[in-house]
């Protein structure tokens, strides 16, 4: 049988990939994908530890995180959408009109 | 010992689809290799008894999101990295600030690994410990997410009400009324 610490450690390396995605790509949508990898990284650890319990709590956390991951492309690429008609470009360094 | 190779043949398609998703210069193929490791995730969560999980994760994450995902790189056209000449310069296009990132990331699975390895209990076996049966079965499921998270449910349609309003507002044309 796999061990616990064989899941969690697949569920850490998936979220340290998508945190490198976040600060290393220049690209909005990268970026976007890059956070979804993360959120499933934590589904992982969420149903892993819900069947090592032995009960469904993990599993329904995990629809609450897929619906918040939906809710959150949508607002994401609306706004990935807005900002690329300003400025014709999805480089994150193109929006700094706020910097000091 | 097939489950073994199941779980690693799964495990090693989703970090190495994951890795090529913020290894492409074209988000096109990012979204696809991201469906590839969606596509092993589910893989897991059958092996985790957790079938009606996995359906929900092609359905949702592999079915609607990514589609969504998809619409908006061809709507844009997918301008690739790079384009521009005060781009390629950027500080942190250098090579080496890169790697260091890179290194970063590294240290930080080692950590995490290495954490997981110093807590105690987790070596059990997962599926060792409630019948499958318990765990799998959609009517359980139903059950404890209409009684004791009922709370949580109805604001989740909130929450869809809001980001559905906020998509709209936000992709809207300025100036339309």
């Amino acid at each position: 049988m796999i061990p616990l610490s064989s899941y969690l450690i697949v569920s850490a390396v998936l979220f340290a990939i998508g945190t490198a995605g976040v600060f290393l790509r220049r690209n909005l949508i990268t970026i976007l994908l890059s956070v979804e990898i993360m959120l499933n990284a934590v589904n992982l650890t969420f149903v892993a530890f819900g069947r090592y319990r032995g009960d469904v709590d993990g599993q329904i956390i995990t629809f609450f995180v897929m619906t918040v991951a939906a809710a959150e492309a949508a607002v994401g690429l609306a706004l990935i959408i807005a900002l690329f008609r300003h400025r014709e470009s999805l480089n994150p360094d193109a929006f700094t009109s706020l910097k000091w | 010992m097939p489950e073994v190779v199941t779980f690693y043949l799964l495990a090693g398609i989703a970090v190495v689809a994951s890795a090529l998703v913020i290894g492409q210069r074209n988000p096109m193929y990012s979204v696809m290799f991201l469906i590839v490791a969606f596509a092993a995730l589910a893989g897991l969560y059958i092996q985790l008894d957790a079938p009606f999980v996995a359906v929900a994760q092609i359905i949702i994450y592999a079915g609607a999101i990514m589609v969504l995902f998809l619409f908006v790189v061809m709507l844009l056209n997918a301008p690739q990295e790079d384009g521009a000449e005060w781009d390629r310069t950027h500080p942190l296009r250098r090579a080496g600030i890169g790697r260091f990132g890179a290194m970063l990331a590294g240290v930080l699975i080692l950590e995490l690994a290495y954490a997981l390895m110093k807590v105690n209990g987790l070596g059990a076996a997962v599926g060792s410990q409630a019948n499958a049966t318990t765990v799998s079965s959609v009517r359980e499921m139903g059950k404890v997410l209409f009684s004791r998270h009922a709370f949580a449910f109805e604001a989740t349609s909130v929450l869809i009400l809001v980001a559905m309003v906020g998509a709209v507002v936000l992709a809207r044309r300025e100036g339309e009324s």
